[in-house]
């Protein structure tokens, strides 16, 4: 338990003391979003229509811009490896990063996601509903994506093996969150939606880390 | 039964005596399913002649499941026994798995337009299908994407068995969710609901496209491993392996790691 929460520590402050990643990660999320409103026009009507999509796909695909964190950096000098060969078990060494990663990428897209829906005209309820699909939908995301990460470490052309294989696992959430927050806005509640994401999230959590465990083993071999 | 078919000696003896075998029957079938189904069945009272395209989509959606499920088994019995052939077999059947569901889909869009009124629908059926051709697509980029192959095989094994959780959401898609695409009529608890004049030439283009399916994979296996076995004998004769593009050598392939 000591190594998982020291490396998940570890993790953590990497990730915030390199200013740039986090940053990065936010300002892409922000940006996207805007150029929504600039590319379909500014009606509030057409906006609040496509908004929930809109923050959506740009949490994915910001998720996305971050996976490559989560082991490539360890891999390249050499730190993975002894992660592996270390006493903690691969599949909670991969938890941790997860952690990690969620807690400087998932966590600060959810926080910031009222700003945005305000930019897409979301009435409050709908505001409420959206930041707690991402807070629910995000821990799927990292789950999910280190699998990918894990699995294309080493690749040629990482980055573009890396969203061909992740983006079509992050279908279920992204219909399911988008989906709960269209619920809300047409007045049939979104708690359906929310509790299938949470579903997706915890069955990610439950297999993701041995996937992702497997996929790091044999990339180290 | 495992050991006796890992040995690739075996399998190429074997299959070259099946190969031709395989090849012709599929082509018969094909041919006499075809002639069965596009001039012999009557048409729909509803649908008209359009009904046709059914007895190319249909199989071609079977196969498309079928394949990917082929290509989990394979990839989950070469990661459990590290049985050589496995891993070949799964490789050389994905990209005719991506062909059939290209297949499918085409033909259902053609499908659907003159039906449906529409050339594609956001249905749950679709949209699986859909997914399924890009879990097809990430397989094979994610296999050709490293320089070493074995390393290339064992990623796509991973990953072909993390798509599995597809395959029973495309099958229950049209159950879960009550959507434009018909539910199942054929593989249903009790019974088809299909007549039996397009039943049969329907089964029948199924069976063809298994043994084209079958004959092909057993000729892109062969030639897998062929091309293996010419680079072994090279490499033995001391000649320098075929350059490979300039585009993969331009880059390094690992600063970090040899």
């Amino acid at each position: 338990m000591a190594g998982f929460i020291g490396l998940f520590r570890r993790d953590l402050r990497l990730a915030l003391r390199q200013s740039g990643d986090t940053g990065l990660v936010l300002g892409f999320f922000v940006l996207a979003v805007v150029l929504f409103p600039l590319g379909v026009g500014p009606e509030p009507a057409i906006l609040q229509r496509i908004g929930p999509g809109i923050v959506w796909v740009a949490a994915l695909l910001a998720a996305l811009l971050s996976l490559d964190r989560l082991f490539e950096a360890d891999y390249q000098d050499g730190g993975l490896d002894l992660l592996v060969l270390s006493s903690l078990p691969v599949e909670l060494a991969v938890l941790a990063k997860c952690a990690a990663h969620w807690v400087a990428t998932g966590l600060p897209l959810a926080l910031i996601s009222p700003f945005l829906a305000l930019l897409v005209d979301l009435d409050p309820g709908a505001i409420l509903v959206l930041s707690s699909s991402l807070l629910i939908g995000t821990p799927a995301l990292s789950l999910i994506g280190s699998v990918a990460a894990a699995l294309s470490l080493g690749a040629r052309r990482q980055g573009a093996v890396l969203s061909i294989l992740v983006l079509p696992l992050y279908v279920p959430p992204l219909v399911f969150g988008a989906g709960a927050v269209e619920a809300s806005v047409a007045g049939a509640g979104g708690r359906a939606y929310l509790l299938i994401l949470a579903a997706l999230s915890l069955a990610a959590l439950a297999f993701c880390p041995w996937a992702s465990a497997a996929a790091l083993r044999q990339a180290l071999e | 039964m495992i050991n006796w078919l890992a040995n690739p000696a075996r399998f190429t003896r074997i299959s070259a005596r099946a190969l031709p075998w395989c090849g012709w029957t599929a082509a018969v079938v094909l041919c006499v399913g075809l002639f069965w189904s596009l001039v012999l069945a009557p048409p729909d009272y509803q649908q008209g002649d359009t009904v046709r395209i059914m007895f190319i989509h249909v199989p071609a959606a079977w196969m498309a499941l079928n394949i990917y499920l082929f290509v989990a088994v394979a990839s989950a019995v070469a990661l459990v026994w590290r049985h050589p052939l496995a891993e070949i077999a799964a490789r050389a059947a994905a990209p005719m798995g991506a062909a059939f569901t290209f297949v499918c889909l085409a033909t259902g869009s053609l499908w659907g337009r003159p039906m449906w009124g529409t050339w594609w629908v956001w249905d749950a059926r679709l949209t699986s299908v859909l997914i399924l051709f890009f879990l097809y697509l990430g397989y094979i980029a994610l296999v050709n994407a490293f320089d070493d192959p074995s390393r290339g095989g064992k990623a796509g094994s991973i990953l072909a068995l993390v798509g599995v959780v597809n395959l029973p959401i495309i099958k229950f898609s049209v159950d879960w969710w009550n959507t434009l695409h018909q539910p199942a009529s054929v593989m249903r608890i009790g019974g088809p609901r299909i007549d039996i004049s397009m039943l049969v030439p329907l089964l029948i283009m199924t069976a063809g496209f298994s043994l084209f399916f079958l004959a092909l994979l057993m000729l892109r296996m062969r030639t897998v491993l062929n091309e293996r076995k010419a680079g072994t004998l090279r490499l033995n004769a001391g000649v320098a392996p075929a350059p490979r593009p300039a585009r993969e050598r331009a880059m390094p392939a690992h600063p970090g790691r040899s």
